[in-house]
């Protein structure tokens, strides 16, 4: 059972994806573990073979534990009489998202071909039970039981009652325990620091808005990729803004892995992270971000994607406010808040104009950097938003 | 393509998106952003299915005529009736 972030004690399998004996690579998602945070995708980091679960469906175990036994290709006695390369699916490469496979939809919920080793009998009714993972995170957000449905078919949103998830009395739900976790952690142990000012978005949203002209919907850009694509090469730059504070001491980060805050329907705040962020054209980065926005709206992501961020973005698109100053998610050290872009009244080259103004903010860690490279940095990433064509 | 035809594929896109929301309970003449809570890029992924199911190019530069729920079935009436 990985650790999905600093919060997290326990986690219940809740699908296996490949039975035992089955061929799996690198990248390949085996199961689907649901935490506080919702369903997570779980990925094999090696070439082999699948020996047997070790942990059966429905149980929650905690962090550390082995949930399945992989047994490398090269192992002469492996049990399996196969081939040992059979076609298998292609490996998911970090950074190469194919943006043309959608992940399952939620009426549709990843199962595994076969029974992978019948689990007994009176558990398998209970346990076996499918829910779509949409549905599993509404049941989470609204609190409502599940097993009171008595159905073999497959649990979709629409066999849920309709909650808006309203702030109610009671218990906190379980999404807004990990981020009270999570924020409560940020303000008691990371002593933040605050900048912030205003960014000209005129040509970036002018870039974006001529690279759409001749494009069908499907390969248009938004301006977050913009965004993401700056703070990252900023990040490169000032690498005491990306890495992570563990153990008394910050370790800078090896790529940018851009945490992207994304809101839920309903409620709810994931910030999953953008691997990779500064590398890759931006139509690339465009198809992944989609990608990413999607699955996590469904409900699925993926362990490494939740547990890896170095730095994160929070965006209010454009039907927000004028600015949001972040709470730093730990361990990592910095996030910076873009505001909703207005049209303004600015002075340029000795003229006032209407320009498209956002604010910009930063929140960092005081044990990392000063107020002064924390400026160099938001300057930065505000001087590379100029130049969209460089991004 | 009929008005009720247009009105099943644009419900059918949104209920993909937003689906706590009841079409019927739709403020047609309010914007459909704010009726909807619709970001721009479940904004942008709902134009990608409409242009996909209709065939239809959705440019850009006409998402002013796409505002309401009002604005947009029109917009779509206009090019496939």
């Amino acid at each position: 059972m990985p650790s999905l972030g600093a919060d997290m004690e326990d986690g219940t399998l809740v699908e296996q994806l490949v039975a035992p004996g089955d061929p799996v690579q690198r990248g390949d998602i085996i199961a689907a573990v649901e935490t506080q945070k919702g369903a997570i995708e779980i990925e094999v980091y090696e070439d082999g073979f699948l020996d047997k679960w070790l942990v059966p469906l429905g149980t929650k175990v905690p962090v550390g534990t082995p949930i399945a036994v992989i047994r490398a290709s090269d192992v002469p006695d492996a049990p399996q009489p196969q081939d040992p390369t059979p076609p298998a699916p292609p490996p998911e490469i970090p950074g190469t998202h194919e943006p043309a496979v959608p992940p399952a939809p939620p009426e549709e919920p990843f199962a595994p071909p076969e029974e992978p080793s019948a689990p007994p009998p009176e558990l398998a009714k209970k346990d076996r039970q499918r829910v779509s993972p949409a549905a599993r995170r509404r049941a989470a957000q609204t609190g409502f039981d599940l097993a009171s449905l008595n159905t073999d078919k497959v649990i979709s949103l629409d066999d849920l009652p309709r909650g808006t998830a309203a702030p109610q009395a009671g218990p906190l739900s379980a999404m807004r325990q990990a981020i009270s976790a999570a924020m409560t952690r940020s303000k008691r142990e990371i002593p933040h620091y605050y900048l912030s000012d205003s960014i000209d978005l005129t040509v970036a949203e002018d870039f974006i808005a001529a690279y759409n002209a001749d494009q069908p919907p499907e390969t248009r850009l938004s301006i977050a990729v913009l965004y993401i694509r700056a703070v990252a090469l900023a990040a490169q730059e000032y690498p005491e803004f990306n890495g992570y504070f563990k153990d008394d001491h910050f370790s800078p980060g090896e790529a940018v892995h851009l945490g992207m805050a994304i809101n839920l329907r309903g409620g709810g705040l994931v910030a999953p992270a953008l691997h990779d962020a500064a590398t890759g054209d931006l139509a690339t980065l465009m198809a992944r971000l989609k990608d990413l926005v999607t699955r996590v709206r469904q409900g699925r992501f993926r362990a490494r994607e939740l547990s890896d961020p170095t730095i994160t973005l929070t965006s209010l698109g454009d039907r927000g406010v004028a600015g949001i100053t972040g709470v730093i998610f730990p361990p990592q050290v910095a996030i910076v808040g873009i505001g909703t872009p207005a049209l303004r009244a600015a002075v340029v080259d000795g003229t006032v104009q209407p320009r498209q103004i956002a604010n910009i903010t930063l929140a960092a860690d005081h044990r990392v950097s000063d107020g002064h490279k924390g400026a160099q940095f938001l300057r930065h990433i505000i001087k590379r938003m100029q130049h969209p064509e460089q991004l | 393509m009929t008005d009720q035809d247009i009105r099943a594929v644009v419900a059918q896109q949104l209920g993909r998106i937003a689906p706590e929301i009841p079409f019927d309970d739709i403020d047609p003449s309010e914007d459909l952003r704010e009726e909807c809570d619709i970001d721009s890029m479940d904004f942008l992924t709902l134009i990608t299915g409409l242009g996909k199911e209709l065939s239809l190019p959705m440019p850009e530069a006409d998402y002013d005529q796409m505002r309401t729920l009002d604005d947009l079935l029109a917009y779509l009436g206009s090019r496939l009736t």
